[in-house]
């Protein structure tokens, strides 16, 4: 795709996010559109293209009253929304719609009108993982972070330091659920989930949603808020099965995600000025940093540790407090452009001063998935 | 109240094979006989060139162990936590999901890389698991 030819234009999560009681699953998307609608200063009439992920584009289409005439309902974990992003810039450029919404949310806190997750027993998850006691993401997730860190020389106190960088952020962020501050020997005390993670290194389980909205960038400069343009876009999955990943020292989705990104946008690391990396476990920026290219995977930690990525640091990373302090409904993808076009546009709780790049990755089920988009606020 | 059982997998015709040999106390693998890819988990082709001439071998039952978590909570039906949820890399090339027996289900005893051996539990007349345990000798 052509750099900067679509925008962000609407941008907004739910009115609250953590625990929201009083919401259907389907309601909590609905009030995200409704947010993101007023945002862009349009009306629901307006929208002729849908994307949303988990539930369907006929479902959300036919609560919020919508008639597209373009649907994606790509849904591969919490990184479905970065693919949402890309597949409608390239939907808009062909003509096929004018005007995107894509809806994200979950009661996931809540449980309200949310299907439960199962999985059949003659799947192949089914057969060949669900039988040794696997039972939900953290006790999936984490299981390629021993063979990292005896790889890369990774040491517990840096993936302990991963959790208390980004309860900093958090700090500065008044929708962060939790905000106050942890050392690393509070993640090193917290309860053992699955070792070798504690508490502190999983993330939240809360409520609430996201949307946005997408047109032609020629359009962009007649709405409301400042355009944020999208200037790269990658994609990739690998393997539903977290024991059947090529490697536990690389996301080969990651792998090809980023890098197409990166070369769509036609610019190098140091061109970086806000970074987000989807972190539903303490081990993902590691991945992240190192599947990207920012350096190499033995440097992910003792990078973040150096405290490189804290406020103040040169390489500010998920600035909201990510999955570990500012919410986690499930998929967290939303969240994280959430962030980035905030950045871009200014106007983050704990802005990044003069950012013009915003690279924003996603993981999709234990590493089943991956979307990587890069924003920018200039033309 | 009945215990809550372990979660038994159901055998399709691609994987029946892999099942009726651990119930007899092998473990199945199946062999490119084009491009001779060892692969798993069971499929009637070769996912590295496409084939459809495979064939199903059985393997050493050898591997070692490639990574794990010890699951503290929540735990799933049937266990009871801690307990390692284990990946090995087995002999043959193939990793597959397994549990740790025979062994303190602790960092300090499950050393990434110690060779382990296949053995075989029985969970009822169909279906038998694969799990491993540290080698003999």
């Amino acid at each position: 795709m052509r750099q900067n030819q679509v925008a962000v234009v609407g941008a907004a999560e739910t009115t609250e996010l953590g625990v929201i009681p009083n919401m259907s699953q389907i309601q909590l998307h609905a009030d995200a559109a409704l947010n993101a609608i007023a945002d862009a200063g349009l009306k629901l009439s307006d929208i002729d293209g849908f994307a949303t992920a988990v539930e369907t584009p006929q479902q959300m289409c036919h609560y919020l009253g919508i008639t597209p005439t373009w649907v994606d309902g790509t849904s591969v974990g919490g990184c479905s929304f970065m693919l949402h992003v890309r597949h409608a810039a390239a939907a808009i450029e062909a003509g096929l719609c004018k005007t995107v919404l894509i809806t994200h949310a979950e009661s996931g806190k809540s449980m309200i009108g949310k299907l439960p997750r199962s999985i059949p027993a003659d799947s192949l998850q089914g057969q060949f993982e669900a039988p040794f006691g696997v039972y939900g993401p953290p006790s999936m997730f984490p299981i390629p972070v021993l063979r990292y860190m005896k790889t890369y020389g990774i040491t517990h106190e840096q993936l302990a330091m991963v959790a208390v960088v980004q309860r900093e952020w958090a700090a500065k962020n008044p929708r962060a659920m939790m905000k106050d501050p942890i050392s690393v020997e509070d993640v090193l005390n917290s309860r053992m989930i699955a070792y070798p993670f504690r508490l502190l290194q999983c993330c939240l389980v809360t409520d609430g949603g996201g949307a946005l909205i997408l047109t032609s960038a020629d359009r962009a400069k007649d709405f409301p808020r400042k355009p944020v343009y999208i200037l790269g876009t990658g994609e990739s999955v690998e393997t539903p099965m977290v024991s059947q990943m090529e490697t536990f020292t690389s996301s080969r989705a990651f792998k090809v995600a980023g890098p197409l990104a990166f070369k769509e946008a036609g610019i190098t690391h140091a061109d970086v000025d806000h970074l987000m990396i989807y972190d539903a476990f303490a081990h993902l920026p590691l991945f992240g940093l190192g599947d990207l290219g920012f350096m190499p995977h033995e440097e992910t930690g003792p990078f973040i540790a150096a405290g490189h990525t804290r406020p103040g640091g040169k390489l500010p990373l998920n600035t909201n407090g990510g999955g570990l302090s500012y919410m986690h409904s499930g998929m967290y993808g939303m969240y994280a452009l959430q962030e980035s076009v905030r950045q871009m546009r200014g106007i983050a709780p704990a802005q990044v001063p003069n950012a013009k790049i915003s690279v924003c990755h996603g993981v999709g089920g234990m590493f089943a998935a991956s979307g990587t988009i890069i924003f920018t606020n200039e033309r | 109240m009945p215990e809550p059982m372990r979660a038994r997998p159901k055998p399709t015709p691609e994987t029946q094979h892999f099942w009726d040999g651990t119930r007899a106390g092998e473990l199945r693998l199946q062999r490119c006989d084009a491009c001779a890819h060892v692969y798993f988990p069971p499929r009637p082709f070769c996912p590295s060139c496409a084939s459809r001439k495979v064939s199903v071998f059985t393997a050493s039952g050898r591997g070692t162990l490639y990574s794990y978590v010890i699951n503290h909570r929540p735990a799933a039906p049937g266990f009871t936590p801690p307990y390692a949820i284990a990946v090995v890399a087995l002999e043959e090339g193939p990793r597959m999901m397994s549990n740790i027996t025979g062994c303190p289900q602790t960092p300090e005893a499950l050393e990434l890389d110690m060779p382990l051996e296949v053995t075989f539990e029985k969970l009822d007349e169909q279906i038998t698991l694969p799990l491993f345990r540290p080698a003999k000798g």
